[in-house]
C-alpha cells in the first residue's frame, strides 16, 4: 500500500520547507519581493522571506521558509543501484586479506602520448581526490604507478612482471578520439598476451569517457569524471573477489 | 601569550636537539648534490625566460643541452657562461635557442676560463637576486603606504578556477569581502611536471597553473585591491613538486608573499625522490628567506591521511623538522607558517579539548612563528549546518591560540566549490568568533594538571619518542637516519626509499668543480 507524504515542519502534512539562495541584485524591498517571487514560482505558497542580507553592492542572500503543496509517493521512486558495494579502505583491506591472502596488485599509467597524469594520480596517489585517499593508502593494495606516456607493450610487460590483478589506465587527451583508439589497442594487447581466464581486470577512466562503453572498448569498466578512489577500489575488490574478471 | 602550558624547557630543548640531529645529515647530503631544478632556477635568476613554440621552457632546453655535453655534476653555470664568453651567442636566450638546435658544444672550462665564467655568471645571477631584493623593499614600502592587514589571524581564502582571468575578479572580490591572503590553488598534477609552464593560462584541472605571467597578473590585480581597500593583500602559491626552486625564484621576482613549502610533503604524498626534494627545498627556502616570503608547511596532510588523535605527534615532529630545515636555510621565525589542522572526529568525547591541546602545543613550542591553522575537511559531510558549527569551533580554537594565518573553513567543504554565499557566511562565522572571543586568550589558562595540559605533554612525549626512533634508524645503504626512516614507512604508510621516486634522474652529486653563483650569493647573507 503506497502512502503519499508531504514535507514535515512541525505538523503532519504542513508541507514546510526551507530554502536559501543568492540573487545578483542589491538588497532592497524589491529584492525581497523578487526572492518571494522565486519561491512562489518554485511552488512555495505562502513563502516567507525570513532573512535577507546584502553581500557587497551587487548580491543579496536570502533564507525563505514556506509551504509546498506537492505530494511525494515513495512507491514511485526509481533509483539506479551501483552494481558493487561501496567499501571503506578498512573493508577493502580486510576483504583482500581474507580472500586473496596476499596483496592485490594494481598497475596504472597514462598510455599513448597523453602526459596528463591528473586522473591516474588522483586515483593512485596517497593524496587522492575529493577528500578520499588514493589507492596507495590501502595497505593491502600494491600500487605501481607508471606515470605518463607509457607504451602499451611496456604496460603489458610491467603488468606481467608485477603479476597485476588489475590494470588502470587514464586518458585525458581526446583529440581525434585518441582515448578510444588507445584503449582498444590496450585491451587487444592484453587479450593477446594473456589466456582469457588469467587476464587482469582492465579499468579505464577519464573525463570524456562514456561509462556504458566498456564492452565496446574491450575493458571491464569505464569510469567517468568525478570518480573517486574509493569507488575504483571497491569495484576492483568486488570483481576480483567474486571472480568475475570476464 | 606564550608558555600557557608551562612545558618543561628541558623537554622542549630535547625535542629541538633531536630534530637538529635528524636534520643535520640531510643538510650535509643536500649540500653535496644539485638537481636540474636548482640549475634551472639559477638560469631563471640570470634572466632566462620564455619557451620554444612547443612550450618547452628555454631553461629546460639549455640545461638539458649542457647536461648532455658535460653532465649535471659541475652545475650549468660554468659551461653556460664559458660558452657566452667564447662568443657562441650574444645572450642567454640566443644561447638557449642555439643549444636547443644542437649548434653549440658545451665544455667545462678550466683555469682562467673557469674563473672568468664564474665571475660572469655571478654578475648576471646577481641581477636576479637584486630584483628579489627590490621586490622585497617594494612590499615593505607598499605595506607602509597602504597599511597592513588590520588584525591577526590573517584571513586566508582560496581561488581555483583554472583560468587566471577568472581567478583575478574572484580574488579581488574575496579581498573586498575581507581576505588578507589570497591563495591560488595550482592545477592538479603540476607538482609532477618537470618544467614550469609559460605564459597566462586559462585551462587547469581544479586549479590554475603556477607560471611567471600568472604570478605577475595576480600580484598586479591584488596591488590594485590593496590600494582600494587600504590594506596590503598578500598572495600565496605553491613552491612544491619537481620545480620547487624555480617556482621559488619566480615568486621572489614577482613579489609573492607566502609560499606553501613543506620539507617532506612531496616525498610522502607525491612520491618525489627524497634527495631531490631536500636539495630543491633547501635552495627554495634560501630564496624565500631572501625574498621575505612566509612559508606555509603542510602538516595538515598528515591528519587527512591518518587519525588526527593517534597521529598528533607526527604533526609536531614534522613542525620541528620543518623549523630546523627552515632556519638552516636562513628563514626567520616570522617566516614560519607552520601548519596544523582541526581534523579530529567530532563524534569522539572531548574532541574540542583535544584540538585545543594540540593547537596550544604548537603555539607554545613556536611562540614567534605565525602558525597556519587549517579548517576541518575530513569530517565535513553534506550536513552544512553541522559543518558551520564545526567551523565555528575551529575559529574559536584559532582565537584562543593566537594563530597567525587562518584558512577559512567552508560549510560546503566536500559538497561544492564554495559559492559566493558560502564565503560570505564563512567570513561572518570568523568575524563573530573573533569579535565575541578574540581576546578570550587573556582569561584562558588551562589547569596545570588538567586534561589539556596533560594531553599536550603526552603529544610532546610521543614526538620525542618518534624523533628518537628516527635518529636511531638505519638502512643497509648507510643513508642518513631520516632517509632510512622515510624509506621504512615511519611516516604514515608511505615507504619512500632514497633511491626511488620521481625526479631521481634529475639529481647529481656535485663534482669538485661544481659552481653555482645563486647558492654562493644566497649563502653569503
Amino acid at each position: 500500500m503506497s502512502t503519499v507524504i508531504r514535507p514535515y515542519g512541525d505538523t503532519t502534512g504542513d508541507g514546510m520547507v526551507q530554502l536559501s539562495f543568492t540573487l545578483p541584485m542589491a538588497h532592497s524591498k524589491v529584492a525581497e519581493g523578487a526572492a518571494a517571487q522565486l519561491a512562489n514560482k518554485m511552488g512555495m505558497d505562502p513563502a516567507l522571506v525570513v532573512h535577507a542580507k546584502p553581500m557587497g553592492p551587487d548580491f543579496t542572500f536570502f533564507v525563505v521558509y514556506g509551504r509546498v503543496h506537492h505530494l511525494v509517493d515513495p512507491s514511485k521512486v526509481e533509483v539506479v543501484e551501483r552494481d558493487y558495494p561501496l567499501l571503506t579502505p578498512k573493508e577493502v583491506n580486510a576483504t583482500v586479506k581474507s580472500t586473496l591472502r596476499r596483496r592485490l596488485v594494481v598497475v596504472g599509467g597514462c598510455i599513448g602520448t597523453d602526459a596528463h597524469t591528473v586522473g591516474i594520480d588522483a586515483i593512485l596517489n596517497i593524496k587522492g581526490f575529493a577528500g578520499e585517499k588514493g589507492l596507495e593508502y590501502y595497505r593491502e593494495l600494491k600500487v605501481v604507478n607508471l606515470g605518463a606516456q607509457v607504451s602499451v607493450p611496456q604496460l603489458v610487460d610491467r603488468a606481467r612482471a608485477e603479476k597485476a590483478d588489475a590494470v588502470l589506465v587514464s586518458q585525458v587527451v581526446t583529440q581525434r578520439d585518441a582515448h578510444l583508439l588507445n584503449t582498444r589497442e590496450m585491451s587487444a594487447a592484453f587479450r593477446e598476451s594473456y589466456p582469457a581466464d588469467r587476464r587482469p581486470l582492465l579499468v579505464v577512466g577519464g573525463p570524456r569517457f562514456d561509462e556504458s562503453m566498456a564492452d565496446e572498448l574491450g575493458v571491464d569498466r569505464v569510469f567517468a569524471r568525478g570518480t573517486t578512489p574509493g569507488e575504483v577500489a571497491s569495484f576492483i575488490v568486488h570483481r576480483i573477489v567474486s571472480g568475475k574478471a570476464s | 601569550m606564550s608558555g600557557k602550558l608551562e612545558l618543561d624547557p628541558v623537554t622542549v630543548r630535547k625535542a629541538r636537539s633531536l630534530a637538529r640531529k635528524a636534520g643535520r645529515p640531510i643538510v650535509t647530503l643536500a649540500k653535496k648534490h644539485t638537481t636540474v631544478a636548482v640549475e634551472r632556477a639559477t638560469l631563471r635568476l640570470a634572466g632566462l625566460e620564455g619557451a620554444d613554440p612547443d612550450g618547452s621552457p628555454w631553461v629546460n632546453l639549455l640545461a638539458d643541452a649542457v647536461r648532455a655535453d658535460v653532465g649535471l655534476e659541475h652545475g650549468v653555470s660554468l659551461p653556460v657562461w664559458d660558452a657566452l664568453l667564447r662568443g657562441e651567442a650574444d645572450d642567454l636566450s640566443m644561447l638557449a635557442q642555439k643549444a636547443a638546435a644542437g649548434s653549440v658544444r658545451f665544455r667545462l672550462p678550466e683555469g682562467k676560463d673557469a674563473t672568468r665564467a664564474s665571475s660572469a655568471s655571478r654578475r648576471q645571477v646577481a641581477t636576479g637576486v637584486r630584483r628579489i631584493d627590490a621586490r622585497r623593499k617594494e612590499r615593505d614600502r607598499m605595506i607602509k603606504r597602504v597599511g597592513d592587514a588590520p588584525q591577526k589571524p590573517w584571513i586566508y581564502l582560496i581561488v581555483a578556477t583554472g583560468d587566471i582571468y577568472e581567478d583575478i575578479p574572484q580574488a579581488q572580490q574575496a579581498a573586498r569581502e575581507g581576505a588578507d591572503v589570497i591563495a591560488v590553488i595550482r592545477s592538479t598534477g603540476q607538482s609532477l611536471l618537470d618544467y614550469v609552464p609559460e605564459g597566462a593560462t586559462r585551462e587547469g584541472f581544479a586549479g590554475t597553473y603556477a607560471t611567471q605571467e600568472n604570478f605577475r597578473l595576480m600580484r598586479a590585480a591584488l596591488d590594485e585591491s590593496s590600494k582600494e581597500l587600504g590594506r596590503y593583500v598578500r598572495l600565496t602559491n605553491y613552491a612544491s613538486g619537481l620545480c620547487m626552486p624555480e617556482i621559488a625564484a619566480l615568486a621572489g621576482m614577482e613579489r609573492l608573499d607566502m609560499m606553501l613549502n613543506d620539507s617532506m610533503y612531496g616525498i610522502l604524498f607525491r612520491d618525489i625522490n627524497p634527495i631531490r626534494t631536500f636539495v630543491d627545498q633547501r635552495f627554495s627556502r634560501q630564496v624565500h628567506a631572501r625574498a621575505g616570503i612566509i612559508i606555509n608547511t603542510g602538516e595538515d596532510n598528515y591528519l587527512t591521511t591518518d587519525d588526527a588523535v593517534d597521529a598528533a605527534h607526527t604533526v609536531t615532529t614534522s613542525q620541528l623538522l620543518n623549523e630546523y630545515f627552515a632556519k638552516e636555510a636562513g628563514l626567520e621565525d616570522w617566516q614560519l607558517g607552520l601548519g596544523h589542522a582541526f581534523e579530529i572526529n567530532p563524534d569522539i568525547p572531548d574532541s574540542f579539548r583535544l584540538e585545543l591541546a594540540h593547537a596550544m602545543l604548537a603555539r607554545d613550542l613556536f611562540p614567534n612563528a605565525p602558525l597556519k591553522w587549517m579548517p576541518p575537511t575530513r569530517h565535513m559531510t553534506g550536513d552544512v549546518f553541522k559543518g558551520y558549527l564545526l567551523d565555528g569551533f575551529f575559529n574559536l580554537v584559532g582565537a584562543l591560540t593566537g594563530q597567525g594565518i587562518l584558512l577559512v573553513g567552508m560549510m560546503t567543504e566536500a559538497v561544492v566549490t564554495p559559492w559566493l554565499s558560502d564565503r560570505d557566511l564563512a567570513l561572518q562565522n570568523v568575524r563573530y568568533v573573533m569579535n565575541a572571543a578574540g581576546n578570550l586568550h587573556e582569561d584562558f589558562r588551562p589547569a596545570p594538571d588538567g586534561f589539556i595540559a596533560n594531553r599536550a605533554r603526552q603529544v610532546l612525549a610521543e614526538t620525542i619518542d618518534l624523533l628518537e626512533q628516527i635518529v636511531h634508524d638505519s638502512d643497509s645503504a648507510g643513508d642518513p637516519p631520516l632517509l632510512a626512516a622515510i624509506a621504512d614507512g615511519t611516516f604514515g604508510l608511505m615507504k619512500r626509499p632514497a633511491d626511488a621516486g620521481r625526479g631521481l634522474e634529475g639529481v647529481a652529486k656535485k663534482s669538485s668543480a661544481y659552481y653555482n653563483p645563486a647558492s654562493e650569493i644566497l649563502e653569503e647573507k
